[in-house]
């Protein structure tokens, strides 16, 4: 066992994927002798070379472009946007190419390409760095979306998205970069499927599910209502497309109650699918209707307000008591 | 407008007779639309089919035979069948929408010609011509015209990549390709059946996009062998050059750190030179160049379009002079490459290539419908699965009720 964070636990990740597979190859700004922005690649050029980990120019829908040619080519390029709020340049290319191409070709094309994003606030950054913009992808059809919690998700689900043959978006909650855990990178692989969705703390009376960032603030909220003797099970979602509903709707079946959290906006968030979801699986088990807390239908706050836009341990539990009320 | 200026000042100080109407057309620039493409433009086969030398290129043609150039007639008139059946299909309603290639036949034969089998070719959505010289059947082409698929073909078949309707985007798949070929070592070995490059079609429309300019800012950076073929057929939809520039295209690639050339497009040997000089240059380890190839859409934009609208039908006489084909069969037939019995089986070949199109195209069968369920992603995904699924129960509940 090592201990690691989440940062690191990336960064190893990749490492192991890249010694595995000599068609892995890295892409972004800022990537190379820096390391990323957040020093998630810190090293790897050293190591592999600039072919393989390449500093691109500054443009992301060029990054993303000519990752799918690398693809085609039968590259598996794993390209870094420094933040969520400058990924939109590349939208075009996420949308109407990445994730089109198998579908257009009627199956002869595929294109293994990760695009991992910092997601997020609560960094105290200026506009554009604190976004959560998940539901745009997990809306479109041709992605997979997952979000990494804790370094040993960092650490395997990077590896596994790579190995995935459909193009994945892959998220790391920015504010919990530094937050550390044990590894055991010895492992052959890691203890779950990359979509699996994970009962991060069992408890009775209400299911709290989120996932990335918030995964924290729900673990938090839970050992701050137990000593209330309100027993919250939290699950972590980890995959957002898709959804691993069968893990989630076995926990509302036995408390009965739902809410769940995200950063992004309830309106049109993926709280809204999971609602309507496990409304429909679970309509006989529900004691109360399922419940949302997140962020507010804005553009994201200046950061002197985020404490305020962000869903905290104090709004969770509101909600929580709130479902708990029905 | 200091012409009309001039001519006006001319009258006040008591000069007869200034028709400034006439002076300001006599003297006005003439509109890039039927210029000629300047001085700079590399003609080998001029509109009357007079062979002319060029310093740099005449070279790239001195080893094609009168078999060669048969050949490239052949293609040109082919392909045009082709294109024509198409048209006639969608006006009789078997095609909802065609991107006619009229016009721009030589572009396309010419720089189709010069690629190697290993090379790759990233198309627009007219590149049929290129389609044809890559051996891709001209039917493959069809299906996402009459909407059965939205391309539906494997592009290494072929090395010719699916076509993309998003403007530009593929000069971007195409550069990253390009970085591909460089990671497998397959530049500038001196081996000519591994060193490969790639080229990238768009149109004059397409290089006011954000993606053409990336892309050519990560070709350069990267010395990429790709090579970029804008085909300058003066129209995006209703728009001239003079919204999309204010300088001639292949001029944009120096400010990009690589060369660029203007070739006259409707001059098939011309097309064949250039682009077989660049693509060699690229494949050799020199990095990316410009291709302008300066033609005209002779068609609408598409089947849906009205270029009545927009643009006046002189403007088309003057191009129909320059015609790809006409020149090349002044050109044979002058030097007795090519004589009336070739060219009428040529025909006979067209139309019958243009019948078996129609009726293959006749022939194609719609989708099953449960068929858009598949190939969405590689692994399974659960929701895909869960509504094909219920999309098969619903239908199924109908059976026996009919």
């Amino acid at each position: 066992m090592s201990t690691l964070t989440i940062a690191k636990g990336i960064n190893n990740g990749l490492r192991r994927s890249m010694e595995r597979d000599d068609k892995v190859i890295l892409m972004g700004e800022d990537i190379g002798k820096l390391g990323g922005v957040f020093r998630v690649t810190d090293g790897l050029q050293k190591d592999f070379g600039e072919d393989r980990v390449i500093d691109t120019p500054l443009a992301e829908s060029g990054i993303i472009g000519t990752a799918v040619g690398l693809a085609l080519r039968g590259y598996r390029p794993v390209c870094e946007m420094q933040f969520d709020g400058f990924v939109y340049p590349a939208f075009d290319q996420i949308v109407s190419q990445v994730a089109k191409m198998r579908a257009r070709s009627l199956g002869a094309v595929k294109l293994p390409i990760v695009i991992r994003i910092p997601v997020g606030g609560g960094i105290g950054a200026v506009e554009h760095h604190s976004e959560s913009n998940e539901a745009y992808f997990a809306h479109t059809a041709g992605l997979r979306v997952v979000a990494c919690a804790n370094p040993e998700d960092a650490y395997w689900m990077i590896q596994q998205a790579i190995e995935t043959d459909d193009p994945v978006v892959f998220y790391e909650p920015k504010r919990r970069y530094w937050d550390k855990g044990e590894v055991d990178e010895s492992a052959e692989a890691g203890p779950l499927g990359l979509y699996d969705a994970r009962v991060a703390r069992e408890g009775e009376h209400v299911t709290l599910a989120t996932y990335g960032p918030m995964v924290r603030v729900a673990l938090e909220a839970a050992q701050a209502a137990a000593e209330e003797g309100k027993s919250i099970e939290v699950v972590d979602l980890r995959s957002l497309s898709p959804l691993d509903m069968d893990t989630l709707a076995a926990s509302v079946e036995k408390t009965g109650r739902l809410v769940v959290t995200h950063e992004a906006s309830t309106f049109l968030g993926m709280g809204a699918e999971v609602a309507a979801e496990i409304t429909q699986r679970c309509f006989y088990h529900l004691e109360a209707p399922v419940l949302r807390v997140g962020g507010y239908n804005l553009p994201y706050p200046p950061s002197k307000l985020e404490e305020e836009f962000l869903p905290d341990l104090d709004r969770v539990l509101d909600g929580v008591d709130r479902a708990l009320a029905y | 407008m200091s012409d009309i200026d001039v001519a006006s000042s001319a009258g006040a100080e008591g000069t007869e007779h200034i028709d400034e109407a006439a002076v300001a057309a006599l003297t006005a620039p003439v509109p890039e639309t039927i210029g000629d493409g300047g001085p700079e433009l590399v003609q080998l086969l001029t509109p009357e089919g007079e062979r002319v030398d060029h310093p740099d290129y005449s070279a790239y043609v001195a080893d094609l035979d009168a078999d060669d150039l048969r050949g490239f007639y052949r293609d040109l008139v082919l392909v045009r069948r082709v294109d024509a059946e198409a048209t006639a299909l969608q006006r009789q309603g078997e095609l909802g929408i065609w991107a006619s290639l009229l016009g721009q036949e030589a572009a396309q034969v010419g720089s189709g010609r010069a690629l190697r089998p290993q090379d790759y070719a990233f198309p627009t959505y007219r590149e049929h011509g290129v389609a044809w010289c890559r051996g891709v059947n001209p039917l493959n082409l069809l299906g996402l015209f009459r909407g059965v698929n939205h391309g539906g073909w494997d592009p290494d078949e072929k090395n010719f990549h699916l076509y993309t309707i998003v403007i530009g985007a593929q000069t971007l798949h195409a550069t990253g390709y390009a970085m591909g070929i460089q990671r497998d070592g397959a530049v500038g070995t001196g081996d000519a059946d591994r060193d490969a490059a790639v080229v990238a079609y768009f149109g004059d429309g397409a290089t006011s996009q954000g993606d053409v300019n990336e892309a050519f800012v990560y070709a350069a950076v990267n010395n990429a062998p790709v090579v970029f073929f804008c085909q300058n057929n003066q129209w995006a939809i209703s728009e001239p050059n003079d919204r999309q520039t204010r300088i001639p295209l292949y001029q944009r690639a120096r400010g990009f750190g690589f060369p660029g050339v203007r070739v006259d497009g409707n001059d098939v040997l011309a097309v064949y030179a250039v682009t077989k000089a660049a693509m060699d240059a690229a494949r050799s380890g020199q990095g990316p160049m410009l291709i302008e190839a300066f033609t005209y859409r002779m068609g609408a934009h598409t089947t849906s379009d009205d270029p009545t609208k927009y643009r006046v039908s002189a403007e088309v006489e003057v191009w129909k002079h320059r015609d790809p084909i006409a020149r090349l069969k002044a050109y044979l037939t002058a030097h007795a490459m090519a004589d009336t019995e070739f060219f009428d089986a040529v025909d006979r070949e067209a139309d019958e290539l243009a019948a078996t199109v129609r009726e293959g195209c006749l022939s194609m069968p719609d989708p099953e419908p449960l068929s858009m369920f598949d190939h969405i992603y590689v692994e399974e995904h659960p929701v895909v699965e869960a509504e094909r699924a219920e999309f098969a129960a619903y239908h199924a509940s109908f059976e026996g009720g009919h």
